[in-house]
């Protein structure tokens, strides 16, 4: 029979343990929480234009309804909002394709297929849909 | 060259003397050749006998010695003064952890959480030893090695501000080491593992900080980990609402 080790934990021992708080401005501490904060702020973006899709979505049966949309569109208020979301989209987009191969692994036998090569089809799929949209959308108009 | 110094702010925390811990400088000599370690050794020897860390092999394998160095998580038997120098370098114990004694962390929570994870290869079917070797093929090993490098240095959680606001989280190396068994061709409890890591403690907590990848010393990459326990999940999950008849 083996003898059994016996482990007694500092805190079950009552030492004294001193737990450091953590800063509201942690994510200001290191470059990589800030950019980590800057992708989840551009959410915002994302969804704001979720929600743009779906207002047009909801005018298109009804043509005043959408000629009115457009007309806010094309509004100064319209361009400025546009000005500040696109560059947080795209950022939140690029971003997002970067990080694809962290969670898409390919293997070819042994060999891992290379993180650019996922991150790069990721971008040429991208392109190809951001393509069909926008030849689909010119076109009717 | 012989007389430079250079400047350690060291986290002291003594619990029997103060309740909150101060910063005490120690001037030591610059070494071009000299870690962080060197220097805490030096303190240790020369200094201050009262100053109180974890190390042990002094070549990055155990995985004792991580702090915090001029607020990153390091191995400080890798962290060398000559990167630092002129400037004074602050070493603190691992961020998000209790201190127990000046850079000496309580590592219990984490080992209650790789014993939560089972993070450990328990056989598809145990067999006799004279039945010989579980047998492996390059390719097997080629898909979970990288998350076995990891050393259990606890960086990575200390990397980790989601762990530092969420201790349940189970956090990146529990989570990498349970892939690394989960995707071993040997291993046959990934079902036992995915109640503790497919839950919100688990890979759901995550938020892809990723800084957990940026500070690993031996390139394990638990964020990876974390995103691809996420995908098998999801894929999981597809599949018992799209084929509820079927086994996954």
């Amino acid at each position: 029979m083996t003898g059994e080790t016996q482990t007694v934990s500092p805190k079950a021992a009552g030492a004294k343990q001193y737990i450091r708080p953590v800063p509201a401005n942690w994510w200001l501490k290191r470059k990589t929480y800030f950019l980590f904060m800057v992708r989840e702020l551009t959410c915002l973006a994302v969804g704001g234009y979720a929600v743009l899709l779906l207002v047009m979505a909801g005018c298109a049966r009804d043509e005043q309804a959408f000629h009115a949309f457009f007309q806010w569109l094309e509004s100064p208020f319209s361009i400025a909002l546009h000005l500040i979301s696109l560059p947080m989209v795209v950022y939140h987009s690029i971003t997002w394709f970067n990080l694809t191969p962290k969670a898409m692994v390919v293997w070819r036998g042994e060999e891992r297929v290379s993180p650019v090569l996922i991150a790069g089809s990721n971008y040429v799929a991208w392109l190809i849909v951001s393509f069909l949209i926008a030849w689909f959308f010119l076109g009717a108009a | 060259m012989a007389d430079e110094t250079i400047t350690l702010e060291v986290f002291r925390y003594r619990p029997d003397e103060e309740s909150e811990p101060r910063y005490q400088r120690y001037e030591v000599p610059y070494r071009e050749d000299w870690v962080v370690l060197d220097a805490l050794n030096h303190i240790k020897d020369q200094l201050d006998g009262t100053l109180t860390f974890r190390w042990s092999c002094r070549m990055g394998v155990c995985g004792s010695c991580g702090m915090m160095v001029n607020g990153d998580p390091k191995l400080t038997c890798a962290a060398f003064l000559r990167d630092y120098y002129p400037e004074p370098i602050r070493v603190e114990p691992l961020n998000y952890f209790p201190v127990i004694c000046d850079l000496v962390i309580n590592m219990e929570d984490f080992l209650h959480k790789l014993g939560e994870v089972n993070a450990w290869l328990v056989p598809q079917q145990e067999k006799p030893v004279s039945d010989g070797e579980y047998l492996q093929t390059p390719a097997e090993l080629a898909h979970y090695k990288q998350f076995s490098m990891c050393i259990n240095c606890m960086l990575c959680y200390a990397a980790c501000p989601v762990y530092g606001h969420h201790p349940e989280f189970i956090g990146p190396a529990a989570i990498a080491l349970a892939q690394r068994y989960n995707l071993d061709s040997r291993d046959g409890a990934a079902e036992d593992r995915a109640e503790a890591i497919f839950s919100h403690e688990g890979i759901w907590q995550c938020t892809f900080v990723g800084d957990c990848t940026r500070v690993c010393p031996k390139d394990v990459d638990p964020a990876g980990a974390i995103q691809q326990a996420k995908v098998t999940h999801t894929t999981q999950w597809w599949k018992s609402v799209l084929m509820p008849w079927g086994n996954k």
